[in-house]
Parts: structure tokens; C-alpha cells; sequence
């Protein structure tokens, strides 16, 4: 995903000046090429995310658009109230870009696990969250989020993530992509976290369960025509996102569904449960051991539906 | 002969204003029942000059690209701000009436939207770093705009203010210019005993800040660091004001009691006359 944002930064870049690129000392062999293309456009402001998020918020005080660019938690986290403040309450035109979404730092352990950002950005008035389910919807995701006059969050996974759309796809902030139809329930995905969730789906199809997934890549504005409609049709929701289930994708569809007076739907969540990792492994691994794997997504949807049947 | 009745008018014209200020500040406190007189005391006569002889703004033409920016990073001298805001213009002086209160426009921290507010300040650690954004988009536009940003020396605690005043010196932003209320007293005591700064000028001046000291009640040391920015070429520059929180009001000077409270109506019109002002 972080090749897509790059190449989609650039462009935006040859057609507005307004563009411009910080990041957090990090980058390596990533935003050379923006660097050397827009260097007035560009500046590596070292490790202070704080000074970072002020920066882009005077800038943009001064007409700019500025993208932040950072990994983990440090360009939310460890700025929130820079954030909050600085970019938010001026509704400033600022997108933070974090990189390593979930826990795609796997074994570089739970300080570099993002699994509260999307709870706590989709927290902030005026802020947009949008985490793209795969490369190409990152690439997309860049340009439209470029179009919003304030503030976006943007939550990329990594290097190399498989690309689930074989075409390119309606992108619309706010609007959730269906990637797959089906009746007998719907699984709801956020982020990278899509690709299981579509391989969870054509296993259920194997044993003649059709799901319908949507890729839900904007947490706020949330898209809850798009909810509604799945819980009317298939009658089962399931969300799916690499993150705590405290607040995040999964909370924002109960929301949904609690205030729609449609009290018949089976709903789970699935995600990363109020805690840290307390192992150490890569990303597949981790996932796996959250029922977040396409074996865990598969049982998780099979014994909701067998609840529900029963 | 001339330019010296020239200067001395000028000097108590500053004065007037840096009164006026003082005595908005107090009416809207005491109405308002709001906190923070001792810091508006400190930074007024910084703000009359400022906004009398030094900043290139006009309040019919509030967003000109090339205006100077001023921003308050100690957002929390709002009342001081919108007064001098007011008396140059930027909205009616009646709107100082409505300070705090509910249905207003003037919150009790200085917010962007307030006409001639440039942004909003008041979680402390902020303003050095919006302002180094404006100043490097002054830069790469190349566009002459200075800007001025008043920090608290009890906000110099926080880790963000030297983050930004290593980003200023190392960008070469010469058209940055900060000025520090040094008044000593920080909200929960003498910022000697909370968490000294000393030895401040040269703390800035190592980050590479070209630094003068001035007491920053004395109109002419004022005036004549702020007309001489930039210190040096291709160096943010750091006025270090002292200051004397509560300055003016005899018994409000130094007491960190005025940090908090308002003026009941005896402590009113006490202050008022100890400036020469009437209700
Ligand atoms: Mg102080």
C-alpha cells in the first residue's frame, strides 16, 4: 500500500502545488522519489511528531495541503492533541498517513502495533478515516482523500500487500465497495485485513454459504445505507478489522445497528481483543492466533450462522 | 528636536494603548469572574507596541496574504488579546463585553475564527511549531511576511517548544521571531522552583536563535529589539522580554494568586485608578 500512496502522492503533486509531503525521519527507499521531484514541497522534520502535526497545520493555515507521513502510532498517538488542536479544531487541511496498520510490525513487537487509531481518530470532529482494504484502494484512497477540503486519517498496512481488486473499483469516501454479493450474511472488513476476509468468503461459498463482503475503507464517515442494507438482506453481519474491538469498525456498525430498531440480526465482531500481544510473531501469526486468520474468519461466521439457525 | 517629540509621542501613545489593554482586561475578568490577569499584565505593553508600530496588519483586509502573523501561544491571555484586537478594529469594542460568557464569541483561549486571531491557542506547547509552518510557507512562497509568536516561559516546559526551536534555526527561518513572557511565575509556582530555565538565553542561543533580553516593560527596549528583526541573517530570532506577571496593578505584581482569581468590585476600581482609568 505504501508504493500506491507514494506513486498517487506524486501525482497529485504535478497538478497542485499546494501538495506537500512531511515525514518523521522515516521513508527509506519510499519518498526518495517525492523528495526529488518537489524538494520545496517536502521536508523531513526529524523524530518530533508534535513539531511535525503544528508544521502542517501552519501550513495549511497558509493554503498548503499537507500530508504527514510516519509509521505505527507515531504520527497519531504520540501527537493526538497536535492533532486534535492544531489540525482539527482549525479544520486544516492535514492528512496523517501512518504506515504498518495493525499489526503488520509483527514481531517488532506491541509498541509498533497500530490497534487503537481507528477508535481514537474516528473520535475527532472534523476528521475523515479511511483505511484502504488493498493497494489499489490505496492508491485511490490518496487521491480522494486529497479532494477533502479537511483533515483525513489514512491508515496504510505495508510493503507488497495482496491486491484483492482485480479491477479498479468505484472508489468513494464514505462509500463502502461491495466486493463480493451474497445473501446468507455479510462480512464487513476494514483495511488489509480484507484480503482473509475475501479468502474466509470463497471458502464459505465451498460449503454453500455465500457471503457478501464490503470493503467498509471508510470508518467515518461511515457508510450506514450500506449497513442497513446488508442487515435487511442477508440477516447476519460480521466486521472484520485488525484492530481493538473497543471502538473501532466493529463499534461503529453495532452503533448502526443498535439505533436501526432491527433487533433480529446476528452480529459479531471479530478483531483484536482489549489487550497487547503477549507473543511474539510475525503478522500472519498473530493474526492467526485472533481468530483474524481466513480459518478464523471462516469459523467465526460458520458457528454465528449456526447459532442463528438454531 | 523633532524626532524626539516624534519618538515621545509614539511612546505614550504605546503607553495609552498598553492602558487600555490593562483596563479591558480587567473589566472583562471581573465581569467574566475569569482567570489569568497576571499574564495579560505581563504581555501588555509587548502587545501595544506590537500591534501599534511593528506588525504590517489591517483590519479591513484581515487575510491579506502578505500581513504578519501574530500568533499567542499562551492562548490562555485571551482577554488581553481580544482587547487589543478590538481597540485596533478587527471587531466591535461591545464584543469585550460578551468575554466568557454563554452565546459568545470570545472563548477564554484565543480561537481562530475571532477576527485578526490567527490561530487558536490554549493546550500550551502549540504555537511555536503553527507558527514554523507559516514561516517556512512564507519561505517557499517567498512571500514577506514576519511572524511573531508569544510563548509563556511555563510553557517552555514542554518538549514540543524545543522541538520546534530546533526546526526553526536548522530551516533558516528568518522571518521567525519568538518572544518569550519570561514573568517567572508559572500556574503552580516561581518557575525557578518548578522547573528552572535558567540559564534561558543561552539555551535558546545554542539552538542556534539569535537572542536579545529585554525588559519587557520598557517601551524603547520593545520597540527597538522588534524593529531590528532579524537579529541575524538566516536566524529565527528570540526576544527574551522579563516581564513582571500583574505588571502595573500594585497588588497584583508577582502574586501568583492573580494567575487565578478575578477582581471583586473593590479590587476593581482600586486597579482602575492605580492606572488612571475611570469606569
Ligand atoms: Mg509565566
Amino acid at each position: 500500500m505504501r508504493a500506491a500512496f507514494i506513486r498517487s502522492l506524486i501525482n497529485l503533486a504535478r497538478n497542485d502545488d499546494r501538495v506537500f509531503l512531511l515525514v518523521g525521519d522515516v521513508g527509506y527507499s519510499l519518498v526518495e522519489p517525492f523528495a526529488e521531484e518537489f524538494p520545496a514541497q517536502f521536508v523531513n522534520v526529524g523524530i518530533a511528531e508534535q513539531n511535525m502535526t503544528g508544521i502542517a497545520a501552519g501550513l495549511a493555515l497558509c493554503d498548503k495541503m499537507v500530508f504527514i507521513y510516519s509509521l505505527a502510532n507515531f504520527p497519531t498517538l504520540r501527537c493526538f492533541e497536535q492533532i486534535r488542536n492544531d489540525v482539527c479544531y482549525h479544520n486544516a487541511n492535514v492528512k496523517i498517513v501512518s504506515s504498518g496498520g495493525g499489526l503488520a510490525y509483527g514481531a517488532l513487537g506491541a509498541t509498533h502495533h497500530v490497534t487503537e487509531d481507528l477508535a481514537i481518530m474516528r473520535a475527532l470532529p472534523n476528521m475523515t478515516v479511511i483505511a484502504p482494504g488493498d493497494p489499489v484502494e490505496a492508491g485511490l484512497a490518496t487521491q480522494a482523500i486529497a479532494g477533502l477540503p479537511g483533515p483525513g486519517y489514512l491508515r496504510l498496512a505495508k510493503t507488497g500487500d495482496p491486491v484483492v481488486h482485480q479491477r479498479t473499483p468505484n472508489f468513494q469516501i464514505g462509500r463502502a465497495i461491495t466486493v463480493r454479493e451474497g445473501n446468507d450474511a455479510t462480512l464487513i472488513a476494514t483495511g488489509g485485513i480484507l484480503n482473509n476476509t475475501v479468502q474466509a468468503a470463497e471458502r464459505l461459498a465451498q460449503r454453500g454459504i455465500q457471503t457478501r463482503v464490503l470493503s467498509m475503507h471508510t470508518i467515518k464517515p461511515l457508510d450506514i445505507e450500506s449497513v442497513l442494507e446488508s442487515a435487511r438482506e442477508t440477516g447476519a453481519i460480521i466486521t472484520i478489522e485488525e484492530h481493538s474491538m473497543i471502538g473501532g469498525l466493529g463499534s461503529a456498525v453495532a452503533e448502526v445497528l443498535a439505533e436501526s430498531g432491527n433487533y433480529r440480526i446476528a452480529f459479531k465482531r471479530i478483531g483484536i481483543t482489549d489487550s497487547f500481544s503477549s507473543v511474539v510473531g510475525s503478522q500472519e501469526y498473530l493474526l492467526k492466533g485472533l481468530s483474524l486468520s481466513v480459518d478464523g474468519i471462516t469459523d467465526a461466521v460458520q458457528s454465528l450462522l449456526d447459532t442463528k439457525t438454531h | 528636536m523633532d524626532n524626539m517629540n516624534c519618538s515621545d509621542a509614539r511612546i505614550a501613545r504605546y503607553k495609552a494603548f498598553a492602558t487600555q489593554i490593562r483596563a479591558h482586561v480587567l473589566r472583562m475578568t471581573h465581569r467574566a469572574k475569569s482567570s489569568h490577569i497576571g499574564g495579560c499584565f505581563s504581555i501588555a505593553d509587548l502587545l501595544a507596541v506590537l500591534y501599534n508600530g511593528i506588525l504590517q496588519v489591517d483590519h479591513t483586509q484581515p487575510n491579506m496574504p502578505d500581513r504578519d502573523r501574530f500568533i499567542i501561544s499562551k492562548g490562555h491571555v485571551a482577554a488581553a488579546v481580544y482587547a487589543t484586537l478590538a481597540e485596533r478594529g478587527f471587531f466591535p469594542l461591545e464584543w469585550l463585553d460578551t468575554f466568557y460568557q454563554d452565546g459568545s464569541h470570545l472563548p477564554g483561549h484565543v480561537t481562530y475564527g475571532v477576527p485578526g486571531a490567527e490561530a487558536s491557542t490554549g493546550s500550551l506547547g502549540h504555537g511555536l511549531s503553527i507558527s514554523c509552518g507559516i514561516a517556512l510557507a512564507g519561505k517557499r512562497d517567498n512571500r514577506s511576511y514576519r511572524v511573531f509568536t508569544l510563548l509563556g516561559d511555563g510553557e517552555c516546559d514542554e518538549g514540543s517548544i524545543w522541538e520546534a526551536a530546533l526546526f526553526a534555526p536548522h530551516h533558516h527561518l528568518d522571518n521567525l521571531v519568538a518572544i518569550i513572557d519570561y514573568n517567572k511565575i508559572q500556574s503552580f509556582g516561581m518557575v525557578k522552583e518548578v522547573l528552572d530555565l535558567d540559564p534561558l538565553a543561552e539555551k535558546w542561543r545554542a539552538f542556534g536563535w539569535a537572542v536579545k533580553e529585554i525588559d519587557g516593560h520598557d517601551i524603547n527596549q520593545i520597540e527597538n529589539s522588534l524593529q531590528n528583526v532579524p537579529f541575524e541573517p538566516e536566524q529565527p530570532s528570540c526576544i527574551i522580554a522579563h516581564t513582571i506577571k500583574g505588571k502595573g496593578i500594585s497588588f497584583m505584581e508577582n502574586q501568583l494568586a492573580w494567575h487565578y482569581r478575578h477582581p471583586n468590585d473593590e479590587e476593581l476600581q482600586q486597579a482602575l485608578a492605580e492606572l488612571g482609568v475611570s469606569e
